[in-house]
């Protein structure tokens, strides 16, 4: 990817980040994964799972930025560009299950939905 | 058959022809399965004659045309009228290659073929045996012509009778009764013109199937397609000894065309043939194909259940044209039936053998006809009967007694079950004779009851009737045949016209004579417009039904309980008096023959490939040591006259009598089994029953435990519940709520990476 350098002319000269500062990001990255894992697993609250949902996304993301700026490629922010536009969509449609589950059965509860058990 | 183009023919004819029947009748007496050269020309190509092509189209065409009628549900009478056109296109065309090309074929004996389109040619080799061709193609001689003429004739006239008799059906099924006449005579046509026996067998399947859609034509009585059934399928038994024959005419003479298969039999020595078993067995796999189209033998018990279908089906089909199939198809293999095929041996067991199943079939026909009180019956087992003497006919050696006869019997054959039919059609379908009388009284229907007469009388061979002069050349040839056994056959087959004799009076003295007494039936062709109703029906079912009926019956009048019998209208009027002229003139060869020494179907036989069996026993033979045409006339009158006097005076003079003697008998236990027996035909369907329908009830149900518990219970059930096991160790983990699902599939996630992680440390990258 080519980016014109007048954009960049008065930036201040951007370097490849080291491996080790890059681990510390990518930590960062899967802290927040596993958070949003495990809310995922244990909450019973839709709202919060769906919120967990957005935790694990945005911890991709953070992967894709960290790794970008590595290997000095646009590639990895343009991508993070995608998912959160993708998220926002996503946030939009799941909300509004959300509400019509919730119409339905008057709680937001999952339990209330294990009807593909056998 | 107009006698005024049949005359000019025959004068010309005379002289030759009576030359060639002197040299016959010396030839025959020497041999019985040895009739010494097989003279065959070969067949001449002229396609001049493809017009004929036209008599197969025109009855497709009233296939398709009454076939779209029954898919769209049109209403109407058009079927009706195509069909009867198209019968009469193919019955004006029958009669034009007649007046055209009769004389040559009187004259030269050539067959004539006519190529018409390739349809099966292809050969895997250049030798004799590695080629196949069946075409479509026409092969025409006496016996084809014989055919096509009085199926057509027939055919037009019982079609426009049925445009009568099929009126309350205009709704329901015209068009559909129809479909399957068209295509029962395009079938027929198919049958008897074919220049091969694939196109044989095409036109013997196709009027099978036609049987057996109009016999259960009236679909929603279970009878109806129980009969239906029965005929086709027993009709199948037959068919396959027909298949077999055909596949072994291939194998033994590398042609299944008839004009290259003549030639073959006839180029072969006798001596060549001696001890081929595959040979020996064509003419008995024939003789099966026989006994199921003729109802013959073993498999007869069809053709009185076929009395369902509508009755100008029972004529057509049942009676006039596709039950003498099996005829034509003995005619037109007659060559197989001699010393030159199959060695002098085997072909006088093969003879025999269809002499005895003929003979046995006339005389076992005969006797259940005399129990019945079903009057169509009657007439069903008089034509097995009459079918049984045909086949006798060619057993004990004369094609010609056997075709003529096909001749005489078609029309008056036809003629009975038209007046049964127009009785039928007046008395709301009531088949049984002991809740009707006196019918010549009843106005409307003593023309009906004349022609009844006429066709009883013929039935009963009556001295000097068409259908005496026919049945009496086959007595002749098997009273003096050389062969004892064959003399056999005549004195049964003499019997038999005793029998005949009684049973058709039976029938016509109780329907026509004695007082007016009529108890209308269950009106199975629903004749709403005649105005009888619930009422009328209900009363007369409360009367007893045999012996008190007649002459103590408060009756009255026939119209007494709001019942008015339906007289025959125009058409069939018309048609009954046309074939009862027929009938008469069918016995005009015998008569010109006396003028000229030249019998017309004789030189039609003669001209065709039954032409070695187309003579008359010896001229100057003694039967009981006199001289034989004087004593067999006296014994044939002789018998048909005890058994029209039994009949009259057990049925006409003293009706009393005849039920006391047969109570009489009922009650008698010694002779309990002859009335009971004959009743109820000698209980062969009742013995099939046991011999086949039980072993293989019980079969199934064998085969139908084994399928449920072994391979069901324990093949297919316990294989299948195997998964069912394994399924319900694992099952519990589904929890079906959306956190196991996460779960799971996070717990998959992780194994993988961590196999990946331990791959890696485990230095598996490098």
């Amino acid at each position: 990817m080519t980016i014109p350098m007048a954009i960049l002319a008065d930036a201040a000269p951007v370097t490849a980040a080291a491996p080790a500062n890059v681990m510390v990001t990518l930590v960062l990255a899967l802290a927040l994964f596993g958070i949003g894992l495990v809310g995922f697993l244990t909450r019973r609250n839709m709202i919060l799972m769906f919120l967990c949902t957005e935790l694990m996304f945005q911890a991709a993301a953070l992967a894709f930025v960290a790794f970008g700026r590595m290997w000095m490629d646009l590639s990895g922010q343009l991508m993070v560009i995608f998912i959160l536009t993708v998220a926002a969509a996503e946030a939009a449609l799941a909300l509004g299950l959300v509400v019509l589950l919730y119409r339905r059965k008057e709680t937001l509860s999952n339990e209330a939905w294990a009807d593909m058990k056998e | 058959m107009d006698p005024s183009a049949l005359v000019p023919v025959v004068l010309a004819m005379a002289d030759g022809a009576h030359a060639a029947a002197g040299d016959g009748h010396a030839q025959h007496a020497a041999a019985y399965a040895d009739v010494g050269a097989l003279p065959y020309a070969k067949a001449g190509v002229d396609a001049g004659f493809s017009w004929l092509k036209w008599m197969l189209l025109a009855p497709l065409a009233s296939v398709v045309l009454c076939g779209t009628f029954a898919l769209l549900k049109v209403k109407g009478r058009w079927p009706a009228v195509f069909t009867v056109a198209s019968f009469a296109i193919a019955a004006a065309l029958a009669v034009q290659l007649y007046r055209q090309w009769g004389p040559s074929l009187f004259e030269s004996g050539t067959p004539l073929a006519v190529p018409l389109a390739d349809w099966i040619t292809f050969s895997w080799g250049n030798g004799p045996f590695q080629s196949f061709t069946a075409n479509f193609g026409l092969y025409v001689d006496g016996i084809t012509l014989l055919w096509m003429l009085f199926v057509t004739v027939l055919a037009t006239l019982i079609a426009l009778y049925a445009s009568e008799y099929m009126e309350s059906d205009v709704r329901a099924g015209y068009a559909r009764f129809f479909f399957a006449v068209s295509l029962f005579v395009a079938s027929m046509l198919i049958l008897v013109m074919s220049d091969n026996l694939i196109g044989l067998y095409m036109g013997w399947e196709g009027v099978g199937l036609c049987s057996y859609m109009l016999i259960g034509y009236y679909a929603k009585q279970v009878g109806a397609t129980a009969a239906a059934k029965k005929a086709f399928i027993m009709n199948r038994i037959g068919d396959l000894g027909l298949a077999l024959a055909i596949f072994l005419i291939w194998t033994n003479y590398g042609t299944v065309q008839y004009d290259g298969l003549f030639q073959a039999i006839a180029s072969s020595g006798a001596e060549t043939v001696q001890g081929s078993w595959s040979k020996a067995a064509i003419p008995f796999l024939l003789l099966l194909a026989v006994c199921g189209k003729s109802a013959q033998g073993p498999l007869f018990t069809w053709l009185p259940d076929a009395m369902w279908g509508p009755t100008p089906v029972s004529a057509l089909i049942h009676a006039a044209t596709m039950v003498t199939a099996g005829i034509y198809l003995l005619a037109r293999m007659a060559p197989f039936y001699t010393a030159q095929a199959i060695g002098a041996e085997w072909a006088e067991t093969a003879l025999l053998t269809v002499g005895w199943i003929g003979c046995a079939t006339a005389f076992i026909g005969a006797t259940i006809a005399c129990g019945q009180f079903d009057y169509k019956r009657v007439f069903a087992y008089s034509t097995i009967s009459s079918l049984g003497y045909m086949v006798m006919g060619l057993g004990v050696g004369t094609a010609f007694g056997g075709v003529y006869y096909v001749f005489t019997h078609a029309w008056f054959k036809a003629l009975l079950f038209l007046t049964a039919g127009a009785v039928m059609h007046g008395m709301a379908g009531q088949v049984d004779f002991r809740k009707l009388g006196g019918l010549m009284k009843v106005p409307g229907f003593r023309l009906t009851m004349v022609c009844m007469l006429l066709g009883c009388l013929y039935l009963a061979t009556a001295p000097f009737s068409a259908a005496a002069l026919s049945k009496d050349i086959i007595l002749y040839q098997a009273l003096t045949s050389p062969v004892e056994q064959v003399r056999w056959m005549g004195w049964l087959g003499l019997a038999t016209a005793g029998i005949t004799a009684y049973y058709a009076f039976r029938v016509w003295f109780r329907l026509a004579l004695g007082p007016v007494h009529i108890e209308p039936g269950p009106d199975q062709h629903g004749h709403d417009d005649h105005g009888h109703d619930d009422h009328g029906h209900a009363s007369h079912a409360a009367h007893a039904p045999a012996a008190h009926a007649p002459a103590a019956h408060g009756h009255g009048t026939h119209a007494g309980h709001g019942f008015h019998p339906h007289a025959p209208g125009l058409r069939i009027s018309l048609v009954l008096s046309l074939i009862a002229v027929g009938s008469v003139l069918a016995g005009l060869p015998s008569y010109l023959e006396k003028s000229n020494g030249f019998n017309w179907i004789q030189r039609f036989v003669e001209r065709s490939s039954a032409g070695i069996r187309a003579t008359v026993g010896p001229e100057h033979a003694e039967i009981l040591g006199r001289d034989a045409h004087g004593t067999l006339f006296v014994l044939a009158t002789g018998v048909v006259v005890v058994g029209f006097l039994l009949a009259w005076l057990l049925h006409a003079a003293n009706r009393g009598l005849g039920d006391r003697l047969r109570a009489s008998m009922l009650q008698t236990p010694g002779l309990k089994w002859l009335p009971l027996g004959s009743e109820h035909g000698w209980y062969v369907d009742g013995i099939y029953h046991v011999l086949f329908g039980v072993p293989a009830w019980l079969g199934a149900q064998v085969l139908a435990t084994v399928d449920r518990f072994v391979v069901d219970g324990v093949v297919v059930n316990a294989v299948g519940r195997i998964p069912g096991w394994f399924a319900r160790v694992f099952q519990p983990l589904y929890t079906g709520t959306v956190q196991g699902h996460a779960l799971s599939m996070a717990g998959g996630i992780a194994l993988i990476v961590g196999w990946v992680i331990w791959w890696w440390l485990s230095g598996g990258a490098s």
